[in-house]
């Protein structure tokens, strides 16, 4: 232990804490820029500086470890007017024009700048204007904003083993850029996202596609539906000020329907659906000598990461679909003509938690026509935040509505989609009641659940011990692909998810995501899972009736044609 | 001419040989420079990121991405050698190059940089040639030079 | 006589490229007294000699070799010759006139500490010297003095040269430890320092050129005898690049006490064309500018840190009244605006602020609020900085700040 004095508090600390860790938990408050809970201590923006008796220099609290007598004091003169320079230093090479920027208001900068009271620089600015990268359909970059805080660097490099960026240059010629200075792509980046999740100012962020949807919601000639994604229900509040973890499905509903939506549909339906057809191949895999293990499909991010990185092991992956692009070819056959209405005249819109998932719904296959993509827009839970506020919906309070019919009855195995581990599960449950021909006593399979980057579970199939693998990050990803490549994968099954926790963690999701509030996020998932009438996605009668109805059969040949799809290699 | 991958399997494939590989990799071609298909092989070969060889030939000045010259002429500027007349010795190189700092002439013999101390102060002003360093210059001398270059050439 | 040569003795009298040459002049003499003695004894020698490191942060030098002998597992020894500071060159006279004393000086280091790998890290300019050392570290391990089993003592002692390539932060601790490991050379947070965890996160020692050339005379004679030389603060030699507008340019040694005057006049034969002194550089760069009435300073390490700087690299650059305190400002920014690593903000942000600020009085736009603010920007600079070189990089503003005020005056518009 440790004894010593902040702004003349006596502080008892365990060895090792940082003088910062210290403070907070005293909550003695000093100001941070570069330091982001989950990821590691880079001490760069300088802002942290404290004072301690006896020195001249100045030195950062997040990265000076308590000493037994230190006497540290946060806001003295000295302190506070270094600060106030670095803060200035930084607004003098950054693009502050805030009221033009898509994080007025929730910029980490601003709050600082604010908060120590600068409202005149000393300095000129020193900027000068690049151009903005917005080459791709999913992230914008840019770079006149960034304050080289490394954070994106840090999650892409440590968290998602990718490296797209890196630092380039020195000095104030410093850039943050990918390989070669180009722009992001498709033959590098996944589109997780993440690197937007920690931005703590606008240089990178979705491309903001609200404005196509308002189109379409004006546009008297469109029926406009939406499907919203299971991790969404436990994350929107929060985006709207509600506390991390709210459960707010019914009342996104009732938003949805006020923004003129003429039908709001739930994805966890064809994430139902997604279990019945991937659950058939997967037995079908093992039965008849197919490729194992079997790998899943619905995170976007992980095919672009297997199609750039592992194209030798892409015939694991199954040929699902994912549930936002079933939902999507559905809204373009099924649904139009049960509705008597012209496909083309069906503007599908979906809200996800993923940046990636923008990427997947122009991708060339997701086209059941060959021509128009299945899902028109996609929306990140940021992004409807933006509209219902822009349309002054009092959220917290509005009046909660069910999803419309069809595909309004859905299970808890559809909702854990959302956290890592819960495809497994919800695979697991179908897949042993259905080889096992018997009912699964226990459906909970806690090993599978939780923020351990690799978790395995095991299962008997048939008489046959089963071994599944979870994993979640790219980095966690990496491991158990170089496994499949090298022939010595022990798993049958395997679910992969790009972002730390799965969905509920995905780069579209609120700012300011930690670890602390991913589980927060997973609790409530698992809780509206036990909340749920059904909990298993081939006890879903609404799912029975779409195969008596439309698709015949799993694997049958309209299922072949509107549900499944094949990937390619991105190698050049 | 070397090639690359001649270079490549005479270190250890470490991360920590990136920068030996790279210096002499690059010292061994006529324009100075690395491409981005080097790059390209130097990442796989040691298994490192693109975007991190990126970030490490932008980072040191004597490493490059963008071609150069035949003749990479540095003049150094640093105290020591601006108290001792080193503009006089930029200005004829200007002269006689008909370039700037950081440009490269026409016949691409010739990259003019203005450069940092080169540790040769006891005998300034200086400048660097490609590997060598010529001190106790005058305009004279410096015209010399550049001429018995251009001479070796034809 | 006011020169002392110690580790400058055998410039221009031996061939520095032959082996034989450096043997025949006392050369691994130290190496076989060291290898007789017990580690701890080596430290002690070191210790009594109060030698403190000579690339300009003057740091005690027993302290560092302590603290690796003290590691266990796979140690380090560094010998830092980067000498990017402006107006130095002693380090590389010393690699081009008597390289066999540097390994020397490594080897006796390593058998005190245990560590078995070596390497020098030269500065990429250096093409000259980078080709001797190579040399005489062939030459070295021909003859036994590196390798295995060094003179039938049981311990090994490899070294690798590394190239620097074009980075003047480089010469800092944890970025040259960065550069070694193949990556660029930003620095990193201290504590931990480098003897605890440096190369590989290795305990890990980094020396001065000089300052390891200084150690084969401190075995050889003894630590006591060393201490005698100098001042009391600051023992032994100092060699000194005296450049600028000199009649004498060149490298001197002379010991510790000796005052910049006699350095400039005695040895450097004073100004040429006789012109009066406006400023004298210490150090280089990153260290102070000082008036004509202050050479009668004398060169030692704690009179220089009246100046917060680490200017103990022995560098005196003498600048004559034809050159103007902003000619000189401005090259030395511009200097660190280039050379800065762009990690931290008040290093990447600050230096361009202050050359603009240097401008505003060269074009006597300046106002009294500039002043100000010249002022705080190089406090603030050199109190956050991650690294040495923000840390040390406003020496010579704040040193003209005080000694030269009226100059700023004269161009600031009221």
């Amino acid at each position: 232990m440790v004894n010593f004095k902040i702004n003349n508090v006596e502080i008892t600390a365990e060895d090792n804490t940082t003088i910062l860790q210290a403070a907070r938990k005293y909550h003695i408050d000093i100001p941070t820029l570069c330091n982001y809970p989950d990821l590691s201590i880079k001490s760069e923006c300088r802002v942290c500086v404290v004072e301690l008796q006896g020195q001249k220099k100045l030195f950062t609290s997040c990265s000076t470890i308590a000493r037994e007598g230190m006497v540290v004091n946060t806001n003295s003169p000295k302190v506070l007017n270094a600060r106030k320079t670095i803060l200035e230093l930084i607004l003098a090479n950054h693009d502050a024009n805030c009221t033009a920027c898509p994080k007025n208001l929730n910029c980490e900068l601003q709050t600082l700048a604010n908060k120590l009271g600068i409202d005149k620089n000393r300095f000129p600015t020193v900027l000068e204007v690049k151009p903005i990268d917005n080459s791709n359909p999913v992230l914008v970059r840019n770079i006149n904003r960034c304050i080289k805080c490394g954070r994106c660097i840090d999650v892409c490099k440590n968290v998602q083993s990718m490296s797209v960026l890196d630092i380039m240059g020195r000095s104030k010629d410093a850039e943050i850029t990918p390989a070669f200075g180009k722009y992001l792509s498709d033959e590098s980046c996944t589109y997780c996202g993440q690197c937007s999740s920690v931005c703590p100012v606008g240089a990178i962020i979705e491309k903001d596609d609200t404005d196509q949807v308002w189109e379409a919601l004006n546009n008297p000639n469109l029926h406009v539906i939406v499907q919203v994604a299971p991790a969404v229900r436990v994350s929107l509040g929060e985006e709207l000020g509600m506390g991390p973890g709210s459960i707010v499905t019914e009342k996104i509903v009732s938003a949805l329907k006020y923004l003129g939506f003429d039908a709001v549909y739930d994805t966890d339906f064809t994430a139902d659906l997604t279990i019945i057809e991937e659950g058939n191949e997967l037995i079908d895999r093992i039965t008849n000598g197919g490729t194992l293990p079997m790998m899943t499909s619905c995170c976007p991010g992980w095919i672009n990461f297997a199609e750039q990185r592992y194209p030798e092991i892409l015939d694991h992956i199954s040929s699902c679909k994912s549930p936002q692009q079933m939902f999507g070819a559905l809204a373009k056959s099924y649904y139009p003509e049960k509705m008597n209405m012209d496909p083309s005249d069906v503007f599908v819109v979906s809200i996800m938690p993923c940046t990636a998932k923008k990427y997947e719904a122009q991708r060339k296959e997701m086209r059941i026509d060959n021509v128009n993509p299945d899902v028109d827009v996609v929306l990140t839970t940021r992004e409807l935040g933006k509209m219902i506020r822009q349309m002054g919906i009092n959220f917290e309070n509005i009046q909660e509505v069910p999803f419309d019919k069809p595909f309004g009855i859905t299970t808890g195995a559809a909702a854990i989609f959302g956290a890592s581990g819960g495809v497994m599960e919800a695979a697991l449950r179908t897949v042993y009641e259905v080889v096992n021909k018997e009912e699964l006593v226990d459906i909970n399979f806690a090993s599978v659940r939780g923020l351990e980057g690799i978790k395995e579970a095991e299962v008997e199939l048939g008489g046959q011990k089963v071994k599944v693998a979870v994993a979640h990050t790219l980095a966690n990803a990496k491991i158990l692909c170089e496994q499949v490549k090298a022939g010595t994968s022990p798993y049958t099954f395997i679910e992969i998810m790009t972002c730390p926790g799965g969905c509920i963690g995905g780069g579209g999701q609120p700012y300011g995501t930690t670890t602390e509030i991913r589980e927060k996020r997973i609790a409530a998932i698992y809780q509206v899972d036990q909340d749920m009438a059904i909990r298993k996605s081939h006890e879903n009668p609404d799912i029975k009736a779409l195969y008596d109805e439309y698709l015949e059969k799993p694997l049958g040949q309209k299922s072949h044609h509107l549900l499944h799809t094949h990937y390619h290699s991105r190698n050049k | 001419m070397i090639l690359l991958r001649e270079i490549l399997a005479k270190y250890p494939k470490e991360e920590e040989y990136l920068i030996e590989i790279l210096l002499e990799y690059q010292t061994s071609k006529k324009n100075h420079y690395i491409s981005e298909k080097d790059v390209n092989e130097i990442s796989k070969h040691l298994d490192i990121p693109e975007s991190q060889i990126c970030s490490v030939i932008s980072f040191y000045s004597l490493l490059s991405m963008v071609p150069k010259g035949r003749y990479v002429v540095q003049v150094c500027h640093d105290v020591p050698c601006f108290v001792n007349e080193a503009q006089s010795i930029y200005d004829k190189l200007v002269e006689i190059l008909g370039i700037e700092d950081g440009e490269t002439t026409e016949d691409n013999l010739f990259t003019l940089e203005i450069t940092e101390c080169l540790g040769c102060c006891n005998e300034a002003p200086a400048m660097r040639i490609n590997e060598k360093v010529y001190t106790g210059l005058t305009p004279t001398k410096v015209e010399k030079l550049i001429l018995d270059l251009r001479g070796e050439i034809k | 006589m006011i020169e002392m040569k110690v580790v400058s003795k055998r410039f221009g009298k031996i061939n520095p490229l032959s082996i034989d040459s450096y043997i025949k002049s006392e050369g691994y003499q130290a190496l076989e007294k060291a290898v007789s003695l017990h580690p701890t004894k080596i430290i002690e020698e070191i210790e009594k000699s109060k030698i403190r490191g000579r690339g300009g942060a003057g740091f005690p030098a027993h302290i560092k070799v302590r603290a690796l002998s003290q590691e266990s597992g796979q140690k380090f020894i560094v010998c830092n010759a980067d000498e990017g500071e402006p107006g130095n060159f002693k380090d590389r006279m010393l690699m081009e006139n008597d390289p066999h004393a540097i390994l020397e000086g490594m080897i006796i280091i390593a058998y005190a500490t245990g560590a078995d790998r070596g390497y020098i890290y030269i500065r990429g300019e250096y093409q000259n010297a980078i080709k001797i050392m190579r040399a005489t570290i062939k030459s070295a391990e021909e003859n036994r003095f590196l390798g295995n089993n060094i003179l039938d003592r049981g311990f090994n002692f490899n070294i690798e040269i590394r190239s620097g390539a074009g980075s003047y932060v480089c010469g800092e601790e944890f970025s040259m430890i960065e550069s070694i490991e193949g990556k660029p050379g930003r620095s990193r947070t201290k504590p931990p320092f480098p003897t605890e965890k440096g190369i590989h996160n290795k305990p890990t020692l980094i020396n001065n050129v000089e300052t390891f050339a200084n150690f084969p005379h401190i075995i050889l004679n003894g630590g006591a005898k060393f201490a005698k030389i100098g001042t009391p603060s600051s023992t032994g030699t100092k060699l000194i690049s005296l450049s600028g507008n000199v009649k004498n340019k060149g490298l001197y040694e002379v010991p510790f006490g000796t005052s910049i005057r006699d350095v400039i006049f005695t040895l450097g034969k004073g100004v040429k064309n006789n012109r009066a002194i406006k400023m004298v550089q210490l150090g280089g760069a990153s260290g102070p500018i000082i008036p004509e009435y202050m050479l009668d300073m004398s060169i030692d390490f704690d009179r220089f840190e009246t100046f917060d700087s680490k200017t103990g690299t022995g560098a005196i650059i003498v600048i004559d009244d034809r050159f103007d305190i902003f000619d000189i400002l401005l090259i030395n920014m511009k200097f660190f605006v280039y050379q800065s690593c762009g990690k931290c903000t008040p290093c990447r942000e600050g230096h361009t602020q202050i050359v603009n600020l240097i401008n505003k009085f060269i074009n006597h736009r300046a106002s009294e609020k500039d002043l100000m603010s010249l002022e705080n920007l190089a406090n603030v600079i050199q109190q956050t900085s991650l690294c040495g070189l923000g840390q040390t990089s406003m020496t010579s503003i704040i040193s003209s700040l005080r000694y030269f005020r009226d100059d700023f005056f004269a161009k600031v518009r009221y």
